[in-house]
């Protein structure tokens, strides 16, 4: 296959399971008209090169009855000399209660998503894990009280208007 | 009075196939590929702008021509995607969709007796809005074996000194064909020198998929004798808000915004304000079409598997595999699997009598309702399939 003709085809095969990657290579072969074979070899060629870093799935944790409670934390940082921003973010990073980490512009430097079972637990772990890392010098806890639309997924389906089953 | 119904529409062609829909329409559990319109919602930043215009208070009539800013966009849009200029004053007229859009331009032209060229399978207005104008609808069948394209040898044969006009409906709904720029020029060398009218629907024109569609009037010579119908149905899921536009020569548009002014009025000024959001941003078009051509590919390929054979189609969203080898007629096919399997798929024979022994599964449907409806059909086969 020529090689641009092959980043045509990573890309669609990348737009396709970003939005649903539950679509078997078979289906996925169809849909961008190459044999399975060809698809499964891309597949894994993005797996391996870390391009595709996992298949999850995309929960609403209120409705499935699941308390979580997740909070943003904006924080100031003092960069270190050779690494910046980096080393504080990795140490951060680090912890399993921490399910972003963003280098971000403006006031704050680092906006910092945890997840929690109760506000206590998450109020606790910024006092003790995050404030007195050392570079921190302030942060800024915002918790999370609903959310709309995650990762370009409305949380409540749009309510649609019926089409007719049968126009000419 | 007995004769309370006026003869003109007596006599058209009584659906019998309507008590199908019926059952169609209200079947619980039926997954339809029946449906001829996108299954996106307006794209929310043209719903958006349609609010914020009501809440400002854009309500009134407009002019009979439509809005003049509207005209400008769509004059800059056809002559940017098409390299065809229209004047925005006289040469474009808003219409309530493309249907209206037709009605006017065949009523405008077609003299009674004078004889309109329809080439078939094509879509169902086409054949009574003739009819209305006392003009004579002359079919040519399109056939499988020219991947439903109207030819240019074909059109000939059905020309006489009575014709006055020629329908051109590519994209075509209900078949997916599309004609290259080759086909369209041999169809324009064959109208010059009968010296005919053209009537193009290019409502599905954005919807192709191999290769970008050639608008007719952007042929030499051919915008003289083209009236160009377009609408924002399709391509930017609009269908509800009822919103065309007719592009052609100052004497036959003028000609149609007469018949408009007294049948419509304007278009509605809500729909109007939504399509100018709609031509100042299309980026959400671009992913409808390659979503759409992924399910089409999914469609094509899943119809092929269940024993169908299937004409690749190139543009719109149908499908039109044949049903031949059931030994079914379209209409018990359609009517057999809906009872059977709860899939709601159209006769071809409702788009004329070459449609027979076909069927139209429409793929603006999700990815997952294309994979059921597939193994329903692949189901229903298995017990009809004459071997």
């Amino acid at each position: 296959m020529k090689e641009e003709v092959k980043e045509k085809e990573k890309e669609e095969i990348l737009r396709i399971l970003e939005e649903n990657a539950r679509l078997s290579d078979n289906e996925i072969a169809k849909m961008v008209d190459m044999d399975e074979g060809g698809v499964k070899s891309i597949i894994s060629e993005l797996e391996n090169s870390g391009i595709i870093r996992k298949y999850k799935a995309l929960i609403n944790h209120e409705k499935a009855g699941i308390e979580t409670v997740q909070a943003v934390i904006d924080v100031k940082v003092s960069p270190e000399r050779n690494t910046g921003y980096d080393s504080i973010a990795e140490r951060i990073s680090r912890f399993p209660e921490v399910k972003s980490v963003r280098l971000i512009s403006g006031e704050y430097d680092l906006s910092v998503l945890i997840q929690g079972k109760t506000m206590h637990e998450v109020a606790y772990f910024v006092a003790e894990k995050i404030a007195p890392l050392e570079g921190v010098r302030n942060t800024v806890t915002h918790f999370l009280l609903k959310t709309y639309k995650e990762n370009g997924e409305m949380y409540e389906e749009e309510e649609k208007g019926e089409r007719l089953a049968v126009t000419l | 009075m007995s004769d309370r119904v006026a003869d003109r529409v007596k006599g058209l062609k009584g659906s019998g196939i309507r008590e199908f829909f019926d059952i169609a329409q209200q079947m619980e559990g039926a997954i339809s590929l029946g449906v001829g319109e996108p299954d996106f919602v307006t794209p929310w930043s043209i719903r958006e702008a349609c609010i914020f215009s009501l809440e400002k208070g854009y309500t009134s009539y407009t002019s009979n021509w439509g809005l003049l800013e509207l005209r400008e966009m769509i004059s800059d849009k056809v002559y940017t995607d098409d390299s065809v200029y229209y004047d925005p004053e006289g040469e474009i007229l808003i219409t309530t969709g493309v249907s209206e859009a037709f009605d006017l331009a065949v009523r405008a032209i077609a003299n009674p007796g004078d004889e309109v060229i329809i080439h078939e399978p094509s879509y169902v207005s086409y054949k009574p809005c003739t009819l209305f104008t006392g003009g004579s609808p002359v079919c040519v069948d399109t056939g499988v074996g020219d991947e439903f394209k109207l030819r240019a040898e074909k059109l000939e044969q059905k020309i006489t000194d009575k014709t006055k006009a020629i329908i051109l409906s590519y994209p075509n709904n209900p078949t997916g064909a599309a004609l290259s720029r080759k086909d369209v020029e041999e169809i324009a060398d064959v109208v010059t020198e009968h010296d005919l009218l053209v009537i193009s629907d290019e409502v599905y024109g954005k919807l192709t998929y191999d290769g970008k569609h050639t608008c007719f009037s952007s042929l030499n010579g051919m915008k003289d004798r083209t009236i160009l119908l377009n609408g924002f149905s399709k391509a930017y899921a609009m269908t509800g808000w009822r919103l065309g536009y007719a592009a052609g020569n100052k004497d036959i548009i003028e000609a149609m915004m007469k018949i408009h002014q007294y049948i419509m009025l304007c278009a509605p000024i809500t729909a109007q304000m939504a399509a100018m959001e709609a031509l100042r941003t299309n980026d959400e078009m671009e992913q409808m079409v390659s979503e759409y051509n992924r399910r089409r590919r999914l469609m094509v390929e899943g119809l092929r598997e269940i024993g169908l054979s299937c004409f690749e189609p190139k543009g719109a969203f149908y499908t039109f595999p044949s049903i031949e080898n059931t030994g079914l007629t379209s209409e018990e096919f359609a009517k057999r699997l809906l009872l059977e399997e709860k899939v709601v798929v159209i006769p071809g024979s409702v788009f004329g009598a070459s449609g027979e022994g076909f069927i139209r599964c429409s793929y603006a449907v999700s990815q997952y309702e294309i994979k059921e409806a597939l193994k329903r059909m692949g189901r229903f086969l298995e017990g009809h399939r004459v071997v």
